[in-house]
C-alpha cells in the first residue's frame, strides 16, 4: 500500500452548467413535450365533468376524504384499487419498453426534473442571457445589476414553483371552489403546507440542484443500465468519423484530421455538464441537445449530419468498417421489446376488461363469528351476517335480498321490515342481516350449508351476488 | 469511442492494494454538508424533544411534546364533540332513543364499548353467553327483552345485595322437598314438554308434580313468568342445560343466576351513568332479540 503526503479532497464542490441555447430538431422535440405535459399538469384539474346533482363535477378528482377517485366517466372505489396497481404495472412495463428500444427516453424528454429544469434554465436565459453572459455575470463581483438580475430570476422561479404547488393541490378537492379559498386565505393548512413544500422543491431541483439530482439522488439512470443492451438506440459520438479531433496531439504530430473540430458545440449546450465524446457514461440523459448542436456545426462545415447521434452500439463494428447498417427500427423490434409490448398490453386489455364487465352494484357479505349460530326458542336456528351494498352509480336505488335456494333459510334485514333497502347515490350501506333456517330443517341440522345471498336493483334488475355459507348445529 | 481516457482523466488517489488502483471521483461536497446538517438537526432534536434519560425520567424537551398528552387532548377533543348528542341521550326517553337515526348510532356504538368493559365477562364478547349467563342474541328473555326491561336489569342487576330494587326471586331446591321418584317424573315431564325424548310412562305422574310445585311460576303449560323471572321452559333454550341429568341437578338443587347492579347510585367507583345504561341497553336490545 503507498501512501502520500497530501492525498485528494474526498469531496469536490459542483462544477456550474451555463447550457447553451440550442436549435434544432430535438430542440423542437423537447419544447412541444414540454408544453404538453405542463399543459396536462396545470388545466387538467379545471376541466370539468358532469356526473349529476350529487357528484363531485371535477373530470379528474382524487377524494381522499371521500375515499374515490373520479376519471371523467370512470370512477373507482376503494375495493377496486387493483386498477391502480394495474396501472402502476403498466407504468413500469412502459418504462422497460422505453428503455430497452430507446435508452434514457423517459430521462431526456419526459422527466419531470428533465422538464422543470428545462424551464427554469429557458427563464434563467430570457433574464440572464445565454451562456457567455451567465458564465461572466457567474465570475462578476456582486452589483446592483446582479443583484437585480438574480432576484428577478429567482422571483420567477419561485411564481413557477408556486404553481406547480398550487396545482398538485387542485387534483384533491374541488379546484375552483380550492382556488377562492387559497386566495381568501379560508383554505386548509394542509393545502397551504401542501403548496410551500412543492414550491421550495421545485425551487430547490429546478433552480439549484439540477443534474446533481440525476447523477447522485435518482435510481433510476442506475437501474436503467440492466434493462439496455447493444441493441438499445441511445446517443454516442462516432470517434471513428471525428478522431482525432482538432486539437490533439496527433493532428498537430500532422495525421489527417477528423471530422471532430473541437468547436466544444456538444458541451456547451448540455445540461447535465458533460462532454458526450466521452462515451457511454451515467450522466448522459440522452436528451439529444448535442445532436442538435453538433449538427449545426457539420451544416456549417458541409458535412454530413450525425457525428454525434442516436445509434445502436451494435453497428459501431460495421460502422468502423465502413459497412452499411441495418436501419434503426431493426434494432427496436427485437424479442425483449416484442415481449415487452405483449406484456404491457395484456395487462392494459386486462384492466380494459375488468373495467367494462364491472358492475356499479357491489355486495359484500361477512358471516358473524361470535357466536357461529344461535339458537332460538322455537328450536330454530339464527346465522347473522355482515353486509356491505354498494351502490356505485348517480341515482338511489332500491335493492331487494334474496337467497338461493329460496328454502328452508329465510332472510331478515335489522332494522327493516321488508327484505329491500334504500341505497343513496354514491354511498355504501351496511346493514345487518339475519338467516334462519327453521327447526329440523337439513340446514338447522347440518354442520354447514352453502349458499348465495342476491341483491336486485328494482329499477333495473340488475343482479350480484355473493356465496356464503349457514351453520346450523352439526348434530 | 474512448472508455479508456476516464482513468487518465481523473488520476487515482493514490491507493493502491495489491495492484489495485483507487481512481479518484470524490463525493460532491454537499453530501458532506447533509452530513453535518443531520448532525446538528440531531442536537437540535435532543433538545426540543424528550430525550435524555436522567435518574428520574428523561428531559421533558423544549416543545414540551408528549404523546401522552396528545392522547389526553384527542380524548378531550371527542368529548368534548360528543358533549351535545350525549347530554340529548341523557334527556331521551328510552323508547324514543331509536327514532332518532343519529343518537341510535351513538348509543350503540357507545353501548358496544361499555358491553365489553363491563358486560363480555359473563354474556362473552358476542354477547352468545355462556353455560348460566344468558344468551342476549336469542329471543328468550328470562326478565324481558323490551328496552326499558333490559335497561331495569343493567341499571339493578339481578340477586344482589347493592340495589334494594335488583329482581329477586329464588326457586326453592326441590330435593329437600319431593322424593327421589317425583322428581324423576317431573323431568321427564319437563323432557316432554320441550320436546325431547322422555319416557311416557311417568309422564301423568310428572305434569302432577309439575302443576302441584311449578306451575305457579313458570305456568301451566311452562311458557315461563317474567315477573317471576321464571324461565320458559317448554322451548329449546336452556340456561343450564336441558338434557335429563342437568334438569335432574336444577330440580334439586336450584338455581341463583347472579348480576351486579350497574347503576352508578349502586356501584359508586366502577357503575355506569344513566347515559351509559341507556346506551348499552340500546346495543344489547338491537344484537337481534329486542322486544
Amino acid at each position: 500500500m503507498s501512501s502520500s503526503e497530501n492525498p485528494p479532497s474526498l469531496y469536490a464542490a459542483r462544477e456550474p452548467v451555463f447550457p447553451r441555447r440550442v436549435n434544432g430538431w430535438f430542440r423542437n422535440l423537447k419544447w412541444v413535450i414540454m408544453a404538453v405535459t405542463l399543459g396536462i399538469y396545470y388545466l387538467t384539474p379545471w376541466i370539468r365533468w358532469d356526473r349529476g346533482p350529487e357528484m363531485p363535477d371535477q373530470a379528474i378528482l382524487v377524494d381522499m376524504a371521500g375515499r374515490r377517485f373520479f376519471f371523467f366517466w370512470i370512477e373507482i372505489w376503494p375495493h377496486e384499487f387493483y386498477f391502480v396497481a394495474g396501472l402502476l404495472i403498466m407504468a413500469g412495463l412502459g418504462l422497460f419498453l422505453f428503455t430497452s428500444a430507446l435508452g434514457r427516453v423517459w430521462c431526456g424528454y419526459a422527466c419531470p426534473q428533465t422538464v422543470w429544469t428545462d424551464l427554469y434554465i429557458l427563464v434563467e436565459r430570457w433574464i440572464e442571457g445565454d451562456r457567455n453572459a451567465r458564465v461572466r455575470l457567474w465570475n462578476a463581483p456582486w452589483s446592483f445589476r446582479k443583484a437585480r438580475l438574480r432576484l428577478t430570476k429567482w422571483i420567477v422561479w419561485l411564481l413557477i414553483g408556486l404553481a406547480t404547488g398550487g396545482a398538485w393541490v387542485f387534483y384533491f378537492t374541488d379546484a375552483p371552489t380550492l382556488a377562492v379559498d387559497l386566495v381568501q386565505g379560508t383554505a386548509h393548512p394542509i393545502a397551504y403546507t401542501t403548496i410551500a413544500v412543492l414550491t421550495a422543491t421545485t425551487f430547490f431541483f429546478g433552480g439549484v440542484a439540477r443534474e446533481q439530482v440525476c447523477i447522485y439522488a435518482c435510481p433510476w439512470p442506475r437501474i436503467q443500465a440492466a434493462m439496455m443492451d447493444e441493441d438499445t438506440i441511445t446517443i454516442g459520438y462516432r470517434e471513428w468519423r471525428g478522431e482525432p479531433r482538432k486539437h490533439s496531439d496527433a493532428v498537430k504530430a500532422g495525421e489527417p484530421m477528423g471530422d471532430c473540430v473541437d468547436c466544444m458545440a456538444c458541451v456547451n449546450v448540455c445540461p447535465m455538464g458533460i462532454d458526450i465524446r466521452d462515451g457511454q457514461q451515467m450522466a448522459c440523459i440522452t436528451c439529444g441537445l448535442c445532436i442538435d448542436a453538433c449538427d449545426d456545426i457539420m451544416a456549417k462545415l458541409g458535412k454530413p449530419r450525425g457525428l454525434v447521434d442516436y445509434l445502436a452500439l451494435k453497428d459501431e463494428a460495421a460502422e468502423r468498417a465502413g459497412q452499411p447498417t441495418p436501419a434503426l427500427s431493426k434494432h427496436i423490434f427485437r424479442p425483449r421489446t416484442i415481449l415487452y409490448t405483449a406484456l404491457w398490453s395484456a395487462v392494459g386489455f386486462a384492466l380494459i376488461f375488468a373495467l367494462f364487465i364491472r358492475s356499479d352494484l357491489d355486495l359484500t357479505v361477512a358471516p358473524e363469528r361470535n357466536p357461529t349460530f344461535i339458537v332460538q326458542s322455537d328450536g330454530g336456528i339464527r346465522n347473522v351476517y355482515d353486509i356491505r351494498l354498494r351502490n356505485m352509480s348517480p341515482d338511489r336505488r332500491l335493492v331487494t335480498f334474496t337467497l338461493t335456494p329460496d328454502s328452508p333459510l329465510r332472510i331478515t334485514l335489522e332494522g327493516y321490515s321488508g327484505r329491500t333497502v334504500e341505497v343513496a347515490p354514491d354511498e355504501m350501506l351496511h346493514v345487518r342481516a339475519y338467516v334462519t333456517a327453521a327447526s329440523g330443517t337439513p340446514p338447522s341440522v347440518a354442520e354447514r350449508t352453502d349458499f348465495r345471498i342476491w341483491a336486485e336493483d328494482q329499477a333495473s334488475k340488475e343482479r350480484t351476488w355473493e356465496d356464503t355459507f349457514f351453520n346450523g348445529r352439526g348434530q | 469511442m474512448s472508455k479508456d481516457n476516464k482513468k487518465q482523466d481523473v488520476g487515482t488517489t493514490g491507493h493502491e492494494w495489491d495492484g489495485i488502483e483507487e481512481l479518484n471521483n470524490p463525493l460532491p461536497r454537499w453530501w458532506v454538508w447533509i452530513f453535518y446538517a443531520t448532525i446538528v438537526w440531531g442536537i437540535w432534536y435532543t433538545i426540543a424533544y424528550p430525550a435524555w434519560p436522567m435518574l428520574k425520567e428523561a428531559t421533558s424537551g423544549y416543545l414540551g411534546y408528549s404523546t401522552r398528552q396528545n392522547v389526553a387532548d384527542e380524548i378531550a377533543a371527542v368529548e368534548a364533540q360528543n358533549a351535545e348528542i350525549l347530554a340529548k341521550l341523557e334527556t331521551t326517553e328510552l323508547a324514543a332513543i331509536a327514532d332518532d337515526a343519529e343518537l341510535h348510532q351513538f348509543a350503540v356504538n357507545g353501548g358496544a364499548a361499555i358491553f365489553l368493559a363491563n358486560c363480555s365477562q359473563c354474556h362473552g364478547s358476542g354477547a352468545a353467553g355462556a353455560t348460566g349467563y344468558p344468551n342476549l342474541l336469542d329471543d328468550d328473555w328470562i326478565w324481558g327483552g323490551t328496552i326499558e326491561e333490559i335497561a331495569y336489569t343493567v341499571e339493578h342487576g339481578i340477586r344482589n345485595e347493592q340495589s334494594p330494587d335488583a329482581r329477586w326471586t329464588e326457586m326453592p331446591a326441590f330435593g329437600e322437598i319431593l322424593p327421589k321418584e317425583e322428581i324423576s317424573a317431573v323431568v321427564q315431564h319437563l323432557l316432554a314438554i320441550s320436546g325431547q325424548e322422555h319416557d311416557a310412562t311417568q309422564l301423568a305422574l310428572g305434569e302432577e308434580v309439575y302443576l302441584n310445585n311449578c306451575a305457579g311460576c313458570h305456568g301451566d303449560a311452562g311458557e315461563g313468568i317474567r315477573e317471576m323471572g321464571a324461565p320458559q321452559l317448554n322451548d329449546a333454550i336452556w340456561l343450564y342445560g336441558g338434557d335429563e341429568a342437568t334438569l335432574t341437578e336444577t330440580v334439586m338443587n336450584a338455581r341463583f343466576g347472579v348480576m351486579p347492579a350497574w347503576g352508578a347510585e349502586w356501584q359508586p367507583a366502577a357503575g355506569l351513568t344513566g347515559a351509559e345504561v341507556k346506551a348499552v341497553s340500546s346495543y344489547v336490545h338491537q344484537l337481534g332479540g329486542g322486544e
